[in-house]
């Protein structure tokens, strides 16, 4: 279960490098909210304050004040094993992927589990195998395609089995027939997805959808109606 | 008019480091560790043996190495061009500034070397690679450095490498793109701010994996 409560994040503006305390803007919050749903999704214009949500789960980004919780375990406190239990997809997965090829970048997360040197290479290859990459096992990672990139990613995060996954847009580089893959691969997990997108149908299928704007969530509940609230809330800024 | 595409269609460059090739010669099976020492004993060679004809000597075993570990002859070279035309411009003024033996001996020096580490890279995974420098980093938990995390820098370096030359290429084609090709700063500038964003970009991400805590 993730739970946030009274949680605000400030950053300060770097006018003149000066930090004087009129310059401390508002992110997000305060927000309180406990997420038990399987499925979440998160909407919202661009810096609306999504990506901040998203990060605060997995500790990425700490509160400026309140808590962030996940099954209990402080962020802040036990931010290493918070990382443990959260997994976490960027939106361009040039960044997360960080070895020379697929099946050393997934062993690479087996060894954060502590699995025996002998037993990596072969679990590595088994896991690329569970996601359709074993003819890319030892393909350097720069040629993969974006599709093929972003399915390596989640397998490095899956590999380590987490409690919860948090996806920042993983869908917003690929084209459809990738997306849909993803979409697939993402519906079908066992575990808690917590999602960011800009895909209305993928929001649609979750059990839960916030729609943040301005730093603040604006909506919560089911997804038919924070579509709704969604386009209400972005049509007076698309007209010219 | 349609223009011919150029090297920027081309995917990007590897580089001479970076890209395991898989195999099963005897460099494949030989533990990386052993072949990080003879890396390192070769550097000592290479600065303790003095003269044209011992360079080449070096550059001959090498050569004789990267046949054992059937490194791919087109693509070697390939990675290795923009050694060699380093190598040549300071063998040239190493010529110029202390004679033709000088001159020869540092170029083929400089070539001897990085063909070896391309040798290690291209027959030793990153994984096994990383194994090897956590051990010989071990030492550096004295004064505070996790041997760990020193060896995942090694190997994010070497990832880096294309990827950096890509960001690189693409920076290129954007300033061509607008009509800023014979700009440095149009290249230099958002190169090195687009460099600092992924550096920033791979820390979330390793903070994210829990990696290097």
């Amino acid at each position: 279960m993730i739970e946030l409560d009274a949680v605000t994040v400030t950053a300060y503006t770097s006018r003149d490098g000066a930090r004087p305390a009129q310059d401390v803007v508002t992110l997000l919050g305060p927000l309180t909210c406990s997420l038990n749903e399987r499925r979440i999704a998160v909407i919202g214009a661009n810096g609306s304050g999504k990506s901040t949500l998203a990060r605060l789960v997995n500790g990425l980004v700490l509160p400026s004040s309140g808590s962030v919780s996940v099954d209990g375990l402080d962020t802040a406190r036990d931010g290493r094993a918070v990382r443990r239990r959260v997994g976490f997809v960027f939106t361009d997965p040039d960044a997360q992927l960080v070895m020379p090829t697929a099946v050393e970048d997934v062993a690479l997360s087996l060894r954060r589990i502590g699995l025996p040197a002998a037993e990596r290479a072969a679990r590595a290859h088994e896991i690329l195998a569970r996601f359709g990459l074993a003819g890319h096992a030892e393909v350097p990672v720069h040629s993969l395609s974006g599709g093929q990139k972003q399915l390596l990613a989640l397998a490095c995060v899956l590999a380590t089995e987490p409690a919860v996954l948090v996806c920042d847009e993983p869908t917003t580089l690929l084209d459809l027939r990738w997306r849909r893959v993803v979409d697939e691969l993402l519906d079908g997990l066992d575990q808690q997805v917590l999602q960011v997108t800009h895909d209305l149908d993928a929001a649609a299928r979750a059990e839960r959808v916030l729609v943040v704007d301005a730093g603040a969530v604006v909506f919560d509940g089911d997804p038919g109606t924070a579509v709704d609230a969604y386009r209400a809330l972005m049509a007076p800024r698309v007209s010219p | 008019m349609t223009r011919r595409a150029g090297p920027a269609l081309r995917g990007p460059w590897a580089g001479p480091l970076g890209l395991y090739r898989p195999g099963a010669t005897v460099l494949h099976r030989a533990g990386p560790g052993a072949k990080l020492g003879a890396l390192a004993a070769l550097g000592v060679l290479v600065v303790v043996l003095r003269g044209p004809w011992s360079a080449v000597a070096l550059l001959v075993a090498v050569v004789v190495a990267a046949a054992l570990g059937r490194l791919p002859l087109r693509s070697t070279a390939r990675s290795t061009l923009p050694v060699l035309l380093t190598a040549t411009l300071l063998g040239a003024y190493q010529w110029w500034a202390r004679g033709w033996q000088v001159g020869a001996e540092v170029a083929v020096d400089l070539v001897t070397l990085v063909l070896a580490a391309t040798v290690v890279t291209a027959t030793t995974p990153a994984d096994r690679m990383l194994d090897a420098l956590g051990t010989a980093a071990r030492p550096l938990r004295h004064v505070g450095l996790a041997p760990e995390t020193v060896a995942l820098a090694v190997g994010i370096m070497l990832r880096s490498i294309p990827a950096l030359l890509a960001t690189f290429a693409e920076t290129r084609d954007a300033a061509r793109a607008r009509g800023l090709d014979r700009s440095p700063r149009a290249l230099l500038v958002p190169a090195a701010v687009r460099t600092v964003a992924r550096a920033r970009a791979t820390g979330d991400a390793l903070a994210a994996r829990g990696l290097a805590e």
